[in-house]
Formats: structure tokens, sequence, C-alpha cells
């Protein structure tokens, strides 16, 4: 359903990404685990319209979405979760919910609402509350909901666990594995490696700007590489 | 001391003069409050309008009211390519830029103005601009009364739109975080422009409503959008309601000014009641306290 081939990508002069390749399937969850600044958030936006790539093609559902502006790709259904939540601050969460739906999904948004108000109550039960003056936590929630609000074939989600705590995380990815379940693929960009890979499928490692390893999550997590590097074992 | 029958009619005079600085003030409160684009040209444009509405009505007899569903479109559709085509393409993002560039587009609109129309002061004739109510102490002029009206329509039109449909809560998504708005599929440059648009037919519809009782000159934007800007910041930064108050509230210091003070010092009070309200409450009238 992804298709990523040679994708190189970065900003300005400055080469991030040297050539990735990726594949996702239909209601797989992919992990993309890697340490600060090697390139994830610039994958992730080089897939999404919001960063032209270099190089390379990006195929999704049978069509090359290559350079795609931003609102083009969330029409076709790729959505992403945006790191650091980036919520509407000065707009009420159902205000925020209902911009999930700006591009697709705008028919269904009640039905969206009702779903997104039944798998996070907090949200409905601060409905007309700005979203800036939700905790950090909450405002995660709403960024989640309203992802979930363009009726998303693949959902891309840039560290979700980036600033929870501890119990937090362990509800986060429990519910992206709600979601999955619904038949909605998704790409787990993220730098909390044990986690992941617990929920995932598969997964790639990033490192500099390349995959330095990928595989099923069982194996990666009997990687003896893997484990070195990034589990402390 | 100063009797009634003076008093009240500056009064009401000063409050439809600022119904019209309230409608110039509320497309600028959308552009330059809301998105912070420093628009120099809306003063520009508003002169365009009028040359719009005056030539209309001049050339193909067609009423200034009647005009409004021509003018209106017109500059909508001018003000989106203007922010389409020129200002989004050479500011790049950075404020100075589209100061310089707003202002470039202000100089060369009047020069052209001044070229093609020369700085003859024009007025239009219509039957009804001398008409008048009676309202017992004294008479309130009926096109000044119409513009008085459409402002609050006006206004509350604007707020409508921002806060019950979506190209208003993208208005306001774009406004506070552009990249969220784009992860949601907003087409953040299609944004601009449509509020770039709006705020410009808002000064196409104030000079529908100015020309039966104003004039038309290329120089005439110049009064006004030094004005606006006062109203806007005075009001609260993108509030509709803050402009509305704000553009009455500086047509009655006006007003009273001229009256107590003489008109030429009259003008000195629109300053000082800015200051006033800026040192007590920064964020103007209107304006939100985050």
């Amino acid at each position: 359903m992804l298709e990523v081939t040679g994708l190189r990508a970065g900003y300005g002069e400055v080469t991030v990404l040297h050539g990735i390749d990726m594949a996702m399937d239909k209601g797989e969850i992919v992990a993309v685990l890697g340490s600060n600044g090697v390139g994830k958030t610039t994958l992730n936006n080089a897939i999404c319209g919001l960063a032209r790539p270099f190089a390379g093609t990006v195929r999704f559902a049978g069509v090359t979405i290559t350079g795609w502006p931003a609102h083009r790709v969330v029409g076709a259904g790729l959505v992403q979760v945006p790191e650091g939540r980036r919520v509407f601050p000065n707009l009420s969460v159902r205000e925020n919910l209902e911009l999930g739906s700006y591009r697709r999904g705008r028919a269904n948004r009640t039905r969206s609402l009702d779903r997104v108000f039944a798998i996070f109550p907090r949200l409905a039960e601060r409905a007309s509350q700005k979203a800036g003056t939700l905790s950090g936590g909450e405002q995660q929630m709403l960024a989640l909901g309203r992802g979930l609000m363009a009726e998303p074939v693949l959902l891309i989600l840039d560290e979700p666990s980036l600033g929870l705590s501890p119990l937090l995380v362990e509800e986060m990815f429990a519910l992206i594995r709600t979601i999955a379940a619904e038949g909605i693929a998704i790409l787990l960009v993220e730098q909390n490696v044990v986690q992941s890979l617990e929920i995932a499928d598969r997964a790639y490692i990033l490192e500099q700007g390349c995959f330095v390893l990928s595989g099923s999550a069982g194996t990666l997590l009997q990687d003896d590489r893997l484990k070195r590097a990034y589990l402390g074992i | 001391m100063l009797q009634l029958s003076i008093l009240a009619p500056a009064v009401l005079n000063g409050l439809m003069t600022g119904a019209v600085y309230a409608l110039i003030a509320l497309g600028l409160t959308l552009i330059y409050g809301v998105l912070h684009i420093i628009n120099f040209a809306h003063g520009a444009l508003l002169m365009l309008s009028l040359f719009g509405v005056y030539f209309l009505n001049r050339l193909a007899g067609i009423d200034p009211y009647v005009a409004l569903v021509i003018v209106v479109p017109a500059m909508f559709a001018l003000g989106y390519a203007l922010q389409r085509g020129i200002i989004a393409r050479t500011s790049h993002g950075k404020d100075e830029n589209v100061l310089l560039v707003t202002l470039g587009i202000a100089l060369i609109i009047e020069n052209l103005a001044l070229f093609f129309w020369r700085s003859d002061t024009r007025t239009i004739d219509v039957p009804y601009a001398f008409d008048v109510v009676d309202v017992g102490f004294t008479f309130l002029s009926v096109p000044r009364l119409v513009a008085f009206g459409a402002a609050f329509v006006v206004a509350g039109l604007l707020w409508l739109l921002m806060s019950r449909t979506d190209l208003g809560r993208a208005i306001r998504a774009v406004a506070k975080e552009r990249q969220g708005a784009r992860v949601v599929g907003i087409d953040v440059e299609h944004i601009f422009a449509m509020s770039f648009g709006i705020g410009t037919a808002c000064v196409a519809a104030a000079a529908c409503l100015l020309l039966p009782t104003f004039y038309v000159t290329p120089q005439v934007g110049n009064a006004f959008v030094l004005i606006a800007f006062t109203v806007v910041v005075l009001g609260g930064m993108g509030s509709f309601t803050g402009a509305l108050v704000g553009g009455l509230l500086i047509g009655l210091v006006e007003s009273l000014g001229g009256l107590f003070l003489g008109e030429t010092l009259g003008q000195i009070g629109i300053f000082l009641v800015f200051i006033a309200v800026l040192l007590f409450r920064p964020t103007g009238l209107f304006g939100d306290r985050t």
C-alpha cells in the first residue's frame, strides 16, 4: 500500500536521508525506530508532502504521490499525526476535531466525532475547552483523534509517546493497537524501541539517514546489535 | 455649558463616520489582525473600489448599492490574486517583506490611478444623497444611516463566517498553527488568499456605502488606512467586535474633538484615546489576553 523507493530528502543543501526503501501492506503496524536526529521526521515529512524529496518515489495505494502538496496527500487518505501534536491552541477541542475532517471524511463528520469521543472520553468532557488549555497527554489524544477524523487509510504517528508519563505511554500504545485493529495501517515513528516493537508487526531501524536493520518485530527484539545499541543489554 | 442640540448631532454624526471606519477596519482586522499580513495596500484597494463604484455609476448608471454585487466579488477576486500571486510569492513569510510589498502595491495602484484619472475630486449624483430623517432634535442623513447599519451586518456576517464555517475555522487554525493546518489537509496558501480576498471584499462593500455621501480621488485611501490600523489595534487584533466598537469610538472621538478643539486639532483625540487604551489594555479593547 505504501512503497518508498530510493528516497533522498533533506533541508536546503543538507541531505538527511540517503536513499530509503520501504514498503507497507494494508492493516500492518510498521515502526521506524531511531534516536534523535537520524532523519525520522524528515522521512515522515517527505512521505506526507510537507517537504519535497530530492530524489526517489513515494507510492500510496497504487498512485505515485511524490512531490504532492500535503493537502492532496491527506485527501488520498495518508494522514499524519505530527511530532509535537500541533493542535490548534486557539480553537476548541470540538473545532480541532471538526477540522480533522476538513479535507477528507467531511460527510461522516458527526459519526466520526461520536467515534472519537467514544475512544477518548476525556476529549468529550472537554469538547468546548480551548485546545491550548489541555495537558500534554490530552493534546496528544486530541492530535490522534483529529487524525482519525479524516478516516485515514494509513496513519503516520510521529513520536506519539514523546513527553508523556510512563503510564500514559502505556495507554497510548494500547490505543494504537485498538486503532490498528479497525483496519487502519499504522506507521509508527518512534524513539521508544521496546514498546514500539511490542505492538509493531515489522520495524525498520534508521541510523544516519539509512535503514541499517529491518525485519519482523520478534526477530529484531532478539537481534544482538539492536540489543547493544538501543536496549543497553 | 454646551447645549444638547449641538452635542447630540455631533455624537450621532461621529458614530456614523465611525461606522465607515469600522467597515474598513473589519476587512483589515481579518488580514492584519488574524493573519498578520501588514497590508499597507488596504487604503489603495479602498480607493480602487471607490473608482469602481464611481465609473459603474457614471458610465453605466448603476446605483452604488446595486454596485455591491459587482464590486464586492470583483475586489474579492483581486485581493485573492494579489495575495496568492504577488504578496505570498515575494514575501517568503517575512513580515518586513510583506510590509514593503504591500506598500509597493499601494504606490503602484495610487500612481496608476493618478496617471489615468488625475487627482480631481469626483462625486456621483444619486437622488437620495441628501435624504434625511427627522429624529426630533436633528436630521440624520439616510445614506449614512444605511452605512451605519451595514457595518453591523458586515461584522455579524464575518463573525458567523469565522465561528460557524470550516473556512473560518481554517483561517483561525492557520493563524496559530500552520504545520498543524497542513497535516489536516488545509491548503495554507489558499486560506491566506481567501482571507485577503474577504478583507478586500469588505473595503469594496465600504466603498459602495461610502460613495453616495463621499468623494473619490487617487489619494482618498490615505485618510482611512492609518485610522483603520488604529482601529484594529485599539479594538484588539482580529476581533470583529473590537473593529466595530473601535471604529465607532474613533468616529465619536474625532467628531467631539472637532467640536471642542476645532477641525485640525480635533484629530489629536484619536491618538490620545489610542495611547490611553494601549496603556491600560495592551491587547486592545476586545483582544485575547493570552
